[in-house]
């Protein structure tokens, strides 16, 4: 988008009017109303725009499960960090280095001499892999958006010596988990427009249909962002549960037909832990048989770690509260203090996407009522 | 990692596009990208994948569908 379109969505009369409405619609109601986003990129915004200080008393808008790199399990990054130590080379997204795993991250494992290298494109590995003479592990993490790219590289001749260990989710079943949590005060979602992109927006109608509570697709700028609460906020105290598509420059109702053949074609679903939440039917996707030549946990099975004994700071990790909504980060006690994005505790403080590191960064605070 | 990024793509060679992002080029893949692409798109990039072609009167839908909002709030607001 050029310049002038990218502040059209960021207009501030427009803003303010969105703005107003939410405030209106609250005050009305008389009552308050708490929903639930699951994308590191819709905290950012919330973040970096401040969204939540002009929010009428009585809104409250929860992170979810909506940072892959946050629920990557320690044994995942334990697995990745065994075939480093055991010398083999890794290529993974930036944001995983310094993830913990049970002991160690992959950090770790790079200072103590192990080759980790980071790739910003699925095809890197490729690349990297199609250069070199020995096996080369893509440790390959993130959502259905990501885990797209990461098929379309399988798909197009890869080298033989290039293996996946295969750390992608599957957003929707996580929303299914949050649903299905008894204590869940959450009445809407603000879908993620990009992985809604993938999947599109059809998607959440079962969703919908099965726990009454409305979803609303949404951009990431501070009007997308807005209008879908207005959306969401209206639907709720209207007792209604629809879903509507806030983001239709890039959403249909359909999706990515190309993109989900693809990923498909390469990844089943399968039952996996989300770390500090829980085990989500149908939440991890698993390389399929087919591809069996390229899984690294086939190929080098015999050499993932097994299982330690957690550190001890692990236990006071908040992380598990704060991506089911059921806390912020300023509830934890490691937050700031202990745990900080140079010397992170838990992996939300890690990523960029992870809400206590947006929080850090940002000075973010709630108003509670 | 899960960042979405749209850029205009400049140059198209096989499934392989030149993408302009504010000014950093970077070669994208164009496999998995719901439908044809040409020079002067806006794509919306993740990991090296155009995974949407933008069409400009998506981008007028969606402007319009805030003017009919915000106008909504003012009519509102009178009340």
């Amino acid at each position: 988008m050029t310049g002038p379109e990218k502040l059209e969505f960021r207009d501030v009369a427009r803003g303010r009017a969105l703005q107003e409405r939410l405030r209106e619609l609250i005050t009305r109601a008389g009552r308050s109303v708490t929903l639930m986003h699951v994308c590191g990129s819709h905290e950012q915004a919330f973040a970096r725009y401040g969204l939540r200080a002009r929010f009428p008393q009585g809104l409250r808008v929860q992170m979810g499960p909506g940072c892959p790199v946050c629920v990557t399990d320690a044994p995942e990054i334990d697995a990745a960090v065994a075939l480093a130590e055991r010398g083999y080379r890794i290529l993974t997204y930036g944001d995983m280095l310094r993830v913990p795993g049970t002991q160690t991250s992959l950090l770790d494992a790079r200072a103590a001499g192990a080759r980790v290298d980071v790739i910003y494109a699925a095809t890197q590995a490729a690349e990297i892999a199609r250069d070199s003479r020995e096996p080369v592990v893509f440790f390959a993490t993130g959502f259905e958006t990501t885990a797209v790219a990461t098929a379309a590289v399988l798909l197009n001749r890869p080298p033989q010596n290039l293996y996946v260990l295969s750390a992608h989710k599957w957003v929707p079943a996580a929303m299914e988990v949050v649903a299905e949590s008894p204590d869940s005060q959450i009445e809407g979602y603000l879908a993620a427009g990009h992985a809604a992109t993938i999947t599109g927006y059809g998607l959440f109608e079962p969703f919908v249909e099965r726990y009454r509570r409305p979803v609303v697709v949404a951009g990431f700028e501070p009007l997308d962002i807005l209008a879908a609460l207005v959306l969401l906020v209206e639907q709720v105290l209207a007792g209604k549960a629809d879903v509507v598509n806030a983001f239709p420059r890039a959403v249909t109702k359909d999706g990515n037909q190309r993109a989900l053949t693809a990923l498909f074609r390469v990844f089943e679903t399968d039952a996996g832990e989300w770390r500090g939440i829980a085990r989500v039917p149908r939440g991890n996707l698993r390389l399929q048989k087919a591809f069996a030549g390229h899984d690294a946990s086939l190929r080098f099975s015999g050499e993932l770690s097994a299982p330690k004994v957690p550190r001890a700071d692990a236990l006071e990790c908040c992380c598990g509260g704060i991506m089911t909504g059921r806390l912020t980060p300023r509830d934890c006690r490691l937050f700031g203090s202990k745990c900080r994005p140079d010397t992170p505790v838990g992996a939300c403080m890690v990523s960029s996407e992870g809400a206590c590191r947006i929080w850090h960064e940002h000075g973010e605070h709630e108003v509670r009522a | 990692m899960c960042l979405g990024v749209p850029g205009r793509v400049i140059e198209i060679e096989g499934a392989t596009a030149l993408v302009d992002f504010w000014g950093v080029r970077r070669k994208v893949a164009l496999d998995i990208v719901d439908e044809d692409v040409s020079l002067g798109d806006h794509v919306l990039v993740h990991v090296g994948f155009a995974i949407r072609r933008i069409a400009p009167e998506d981008l007028a839908e969606t402007l319009a569908f805030f003017e009919a909002m915000t106008s909504e709030d003012l009519e509102g607001l009178e009340r």
